[in-house]
C-alpha cells in the first residue's frame, strides 16, 4: 500500500483516537483537583510533541515506548549484590 | 489459512474457545506455565497443575482436533518466593518426558527485583541440564525495557543455543534488541498492554520475519484467543503474500518448537 492509500484506510481512524485522546485530557481538566503537576501529566505531554513531530526515520511509536519506560541501568547486577555467572 | 497459536493459557479459557479456535484455523497451541491470578500455597499445588497441562489440557483439544504443547516452569511473579521457586524447580524434571512438553517456560522477570533475577538464573541452569527449549516472559508496560534488558544481559551469562531460546511479548522498544542477540521474538496480541494487530504488522514490516512468531496469550484476563487470525486479516488487507502470513503464523512457530524432540506435529495438509 502507498502512504495515499494507507491515509485514505486510516484517516477516520486516527481522527477518532485523536478526539479520543483530547476528550479524555478535557475530562481531567474538567474534574475537581489539580493533575498540572503529575509527572505522568508531563509524559503525556511529551508523547503528544513525539507524535507530533516529523522524523527521517518514522520510529514515533518506539519513540513513545521508551518515554514510558523505566530505565535501564547496565550495572543493576550491582544494585542487587548478584554476581555474572560468565 | 491453518496457524499455530504458540502462547495461549487454556486452561483458563473454555471448551467453546478451543471449538472456536478449531473453526478458525487453529491446528496447535503451546501453553506456558503462568500465574493462576493468585499466589499458589505449596509445590504440590504446582505438582497439580503440570498434571493439567500435560494430561488434562492434551485431552479437550484433541477432542477439536488441536494439537496441545506446554513449557513449565513457576512463573515470574510467583518466583519473588524463593523457597516456594525451588521446591518447584524441583518437580520440574519429573514432568520434562511428558509426550508434550517442549521445555521450560514462561520463565522471566515480572518486576525486575533480585529474587526474580535470581529463580530465572536457576531455570535456564535447570533447562540447560536437560537440554530444553526456554520461552521468556518480558514485564508489562513501564517494566518492559528494563526488564527485557536485564533478560538479555542474563542470557548472555549462559552458554545456551540461542536458537532454541524465545523471548516473549516484545514490542516496538524491545524486538529489536532481541532479534539481534540472536534470539526468537514472540508478539502478544493483547489489549492494552501488549500489542495490537495494526502494531504487530507493522513491527513485521520493520524488522522482517525471520525468527518472529505472533500469539494471543489468551488467559483468564481481558484477552482474545481468536487475535491471531486478526493479525492474518491485517496483513491480508495491506497486501501481504499469503506465504508471508504462513511463515508468521504456521512455519515459524513450527520451525522454532520442532527443535523439541517432543513437538510431533501432524501435518494439517495430510490428515
Amino acid at each position: 500500500m502507498n502512504s495515499n492509500q494507507i491515509l485514505d484506510r486510516e484517516f477516520l481512524e486516527i481522527r477518532a483516537k485523536i478526539l479520543e485522546v483530547a476528550a479524555a485530557l478535557d475530562r481531567i481538566e474538567r474534574a475537581e483537583g489539580d493533575v498540572s503537576g503529575e509527572p505522568r501529566m508531563a509524559l503525556i505531554a511529551e508523547a503528544i510533541k513525539i507524535i507530533a513531530s516529523g522524523h527521517s526515520d518514522p520510529i514515533r511509536a518506539e519513540k513513545i515506548q521508551l518515554l514510558f519506560s523505566r530505565t535501564y541501568d547496565e550495572q543493576w547486577r550491582d544494585e542487587f549484590s548478584i554476581a555474572s555467572r560468565s | 489459512m491453518y496457524y499455530i497459536d504458540p502462547h495461549l493459557h487454556m486452561v483458563s479459557r473454555t471448551t467453546d474457545d478451543y471449538e472456536t479456535l478449531a473453526k478458525m484455523g487453529c491446528v496447535a497451541i503451546s501453553e506456558p506455565a503462568f500465574w493462576a491470578g493468585f499466589d499458589r500455597g505449596s509445590g504440590e499445588s504446582f505438582r497439580d497443575y503440570f498434571r493439567q497441562l500435560t494430561e488434562v489440557e492434551p485431552k479437550r483439544a484433541a477432542q477439536y482436533g488441536i494439537q496441545h504443547f506446554t513449557w513449565l516452569c513457576i512463573n515470574a511473579k510467583e518466583a519473588e518466593n524463593v523457597e516456594l521457586s525451588r521446591e518447584v524447580l524441583k518437580i520440574i524434571p519429573e514432568f520434562l518426558d511428558c509426550p508434550n512438553v517442549l521445555g521450560i517456560g514462561e520463565i522471566g522477570l515480572n518486576k525486575n527485583t533480585k529474587n526474580e533475577a535470581i529463580i530465572f538464573q536457576e531455570h535456564m541452569e535447570l533447562a540447560i541440564a536437560h537440554q530444553q527449549q526456554v520461552l521468556i516472559h518480558t514485564p508489562h508496560l513501564e517494566d518492559k525495557y528494563q526488564g527485557t534488558r536485564m533478560i538479555l544481559d542474563m542470557l548472555g551469562e549462559h552458554s545456551i543455543d540461542r536458537s532454541r531460546v524465545l523471548v516473549d511479548h516484545v514490542e516496538e522498544h524491545t524486538v529489536g534488541p532481541v532479534l539481534e542477540a540472536g534470539y526468537w521474538a514472540g508478539m502478544t496480541l493483547y489489549p492494552v498492554t501488549k500489542c495490537t494487530p495494526s502494531r504487530a504488522v507493522d513491527i513485521i514490516e520493520r524488522h522482517g520475519a525471520e525468527r518472529l512468531c505472533v500469539n494471543s496469550a489468551g488467559d483468564w484476563g481481558p484477552s482474545k484467543p481468536t487475535a491471531v487470525p486478526d493479525l492474518v486479516l491485517e496483513m491480508r488487507r495491506r497486501g501481504h503474500k499469503e506465504s508471508l502470513i504462513k511463515k508468521v503464523v504456521y512455519d515459524n512457530p513450527r520451525d522454532f518448537f520442532s527443535q523439541s524432540k517432543n513437538f510431533n506435529l501432524e501435518n494439517p495438509a495430510e490428515r
